[in-house]
């Protein structure tokens, strides 16, 4: 009954998606091109890998703020690791990403022993791992990474960009936890009803610390393909992405007050979005027109679901 | 750090003492006094440091500079204590700025280049609240959107440009009052009258209510979803008279959004003693707080520390204080 109605949503986006590439191609013979949709699946992996941790994050009834942050603070501290405490590079980005998995699990411990919202917890350190991105960056930035780095970013794998197969590969796994295991259908019940969960002996608090660690570990692994991609590091990186990813959540149907959503409805949200924001681009509309449009989108989007969800269920 | 506010409310007064104007006070204003017993520390230390720091032209610098943020916190504050939030202020008061400007640039009266930034954020801010209290979008939701389109929409419109060539009458916080200067004066006058009004007006412990619980506030009689509108207005009022300040203290304006604005006003409003949960905070806090943030920012150039931890530094003590509100609650229940 209730996966009918989210069968319904989801077809609804895609078909929706279906729509807007077909009026996109007709608008520019310049984005209906293997190379442009390949390309613009390499702009979208860091948001994509982002928010299907954020996915799980706000099926549970949370949200986090902080990835844009933790993000910027693992690719300054992929750079300082590298160039000024000369780690080799490999080792370099796996102790960025640890770091940024410990500032998502610094995340879960304030949120789950202190009990403090989400939304404030990650607000907070939304500021503090900006803050120390800005403070051990100093305003620099490192570049001059070696050539084999560029392949993460600007590579190809097969034909295809080596990080949409990293994001395909996260997307079929957090697609089958969520959907097909205890593990996932405890996401949905600690979502839909927090208490209830924990009096049916629910690991409540265990889950919801693993998800922010998740969370930061996404970002984290974001940061360096990030890092990658664009050859340098800069402590401003990332910025709003958490917007980005929450929008792309929320507009494939998860529901923000938690209980509900689907990892594929995600990717269609987030294809939905890039296509976009590509296609207003390529028709000459200005990157700045396409944010305005997004946030239009991620009100509408949840006042649609909203108007449906009073007139179903209660 | 604030556990006294836990004394059990009934003490048999030991002596003929009144029992303890000091003590009520303390319950009453407990964070507010941790903040400002901060900012006196500060001050004290900094100057001990640096002499120079509590020069004129260093305490015009950190009180008249800082004062649009507090404007606008107290603004804040009250959403906050009707239990939302509001991340798109910092957006809404740069748009304000680019219409206010603009229009004094366009050679309008200057009245209507001041009044025209309160106006519209009224009218903003009662959309946002209709979606929140009638719509029923989460606060959050709601203003994540609202913040990308007024900056998205703002710099597709204006490219970012510089306005320049503001008449001189415009720049009202350049002025002084009786020798003090107007964003100081306007500063301490709203905060007063705002204090007043939360603590004593029925409107005022209306919001407590709703904080605190929506459900019984209803049962209660209040209006629930008509003060939840009302107090987004208020603030949207909040952030225009913000906008003015913000908006004449340079010769010039910047017609984008203020980088991180809403995040400063926030945790201006809650380091103040305003509890994320709602329900009870007060403006003299938030304004507090302005100050002590200003405060931090200046001593760290005065003690030679790279202004680039500034962020951290504050993200820090609003982890801190998060965390203290938390356990004062755990304490309480």
């Amino acid at each position: 009954m209730n996966w009918k109605s989210l069968l319904r949503h989801e077809t609804f986006l895609a078909l929706l998606l279906v729509v807007v590439l077909i009026v996109l191609s007709f608008q520019s013979d310049r984005f209906f091109t293997v190379s442009n949709l390949l390309n613009q699946g390499r702009l979208m992996t860091e948001i994509g890998l982002i928010a299907i941790a954020m996915t799980f994050v706000i099926a549970t009834g949370g949200i986090d703020l902080s990835v844009g942050s933790i993000l910027g603070l693992t690719a300054i501290l992929t750079g300082v690791f590298w160039q000024n405490i000369g780690m080799p590079l490999p080792l370099a980005a796996i102790a960025a990403i640890a770091v940024g998995t410990l500032a998502g699990f610094a995340n879960g411990a304030i949120i789950t022993r202190f009990n403090v919202p989400p939304l404030i917890a990650t607000l907070a350190t939304l500021a503090l791992y900006r803050g120390l991105a800005e403070g051990i960056s100093q305003a620099r930035s490192v570049r001059g990474y070696p050539d084999w780095f560029y392949v993460l970013g600007q590579g190809e794998v097969l034909g295809v960009p080596t990080q949409l197969w990293i994001l395909a590969a996260a997307a079929i796994i957090a697609s089958i936890i969520l959907a097909y295991t205890r593990w996932g259908r405890t996401v949905y019940a600690i979502g839909s009803n927090e208490v209830a969960s924990r009096f049916s002996g629910l690991s409540v608090e265990k889950t919801k610390l693993a998800l922010y660690t998740a969370s930061g570990f996404a970002a984290a692994v974001a940061g360096v393909i990030f890092v990658s991609r664009v050859s340098t590091t800069r402590s401003d990186m990332g910025t709003g992405i958490e917007l980005d990813a929450i929008t792309a959540v929320v507009l494939g149907g998860t529901s923000i007050f938690g209980g509900r959503g689907t990892i594929a409805g995600t990717m269609i949200g987030l294809c939905l979005i890039q296509a976009l924001k590509n296609g207003l681009s390529l028709a000459g509309v200005k990157g700045d027109g396409t944010i305005m449009l997004i946030g239009a989108v991620l009100i509408l989007a949840i006042l649609a679901s909203n108007l449906f969800e009073r007139s179903g269920t209660r | 750090m604030s556990a006294v506010v836990d004394l059990p409310p009934t003490r048999p007064a030991s002596g003929a003492q009144r029992p303890g104007f000091f003590r009520r006070l303390f319950a009453d204003y407990g964070q507010e006094l941790v903040v400002l017993a901060a900012v006196v520390a500060l001050f004290i230390v900094v100057t001990m440091v640096n002499p120079r720091f509590i020069s004129a032209n260093n305490l015009t610098t950190i009180f008249s500079g800082n004062a649009y943020i507090a404007v606008a916190a107290i603004g804040m504050a009250m959403v906050i204590i009707t239990g939302h939030i509001d991340v798109s202020v910092g957006a809404l008061i740069g748009v304000l700025a680019t219409i206010s400007g603009t229009l004094a640039v366009a050679g309008y009266p200057i009245w209507i280049a001041w009044l025209a930034p309160v106006l519209v954020g009224m009218a903003v801010n009662a959309c946002i609240g209709g979606l929140v209290a009638y719509a029923r979008i989460p606060s959050i939701v709601v203003t994540l959107g609202a913040l990308s389109i007024m900056r998205g929409g703002l710099i597709s419109v204006t490219g970012g440009t510089w306005i320049t060539n503001l008449p001189p009458s415009f720049l009202i916080a350049q002025k002084s009052v009786l020798g003090l200067p107007v964003p100081l004066v306007v500063m301490v006058v709203l905060t007063v009258l705002a204090a007043l009004w939360m603590r004593y007006s029925a409107f005022g412990r209306s919001l407590y209510a709703i904080g605190g619980n929506a459900e019984a506030a209803l049962a209660t009689g209040i209006p629930v979803e008509r003060r939840t509108v009302a107090v987004f207005v208020i603030h949207g009022a909040f952030a225009g008279l913000a906008t003015i300040l913000f908006a004449t203290q340079l010769q010039v304006i910047q017609s984008t959004v203020p980088p991180n604005l809403e995040l400063t006003v926030i945790t201006a409003a809650v380091i103040g003693g305003v509890s994320i949960l709602g329900g009870s905070g007060t403006v003299i806090g938030s304004t507090l707080a302005t100050i002590l943030f200003a405060t931090i920012g200046s001593a760290l150039i005065f003690v030679n520390v790279s202004a680039y931890w500034l962020r951290a530094v504050i993200g820090l003590l609003i982890l801190a204080t998060v965390l203290a509100d938390m356990l004062r609650r755990r304490g309480r229940i």
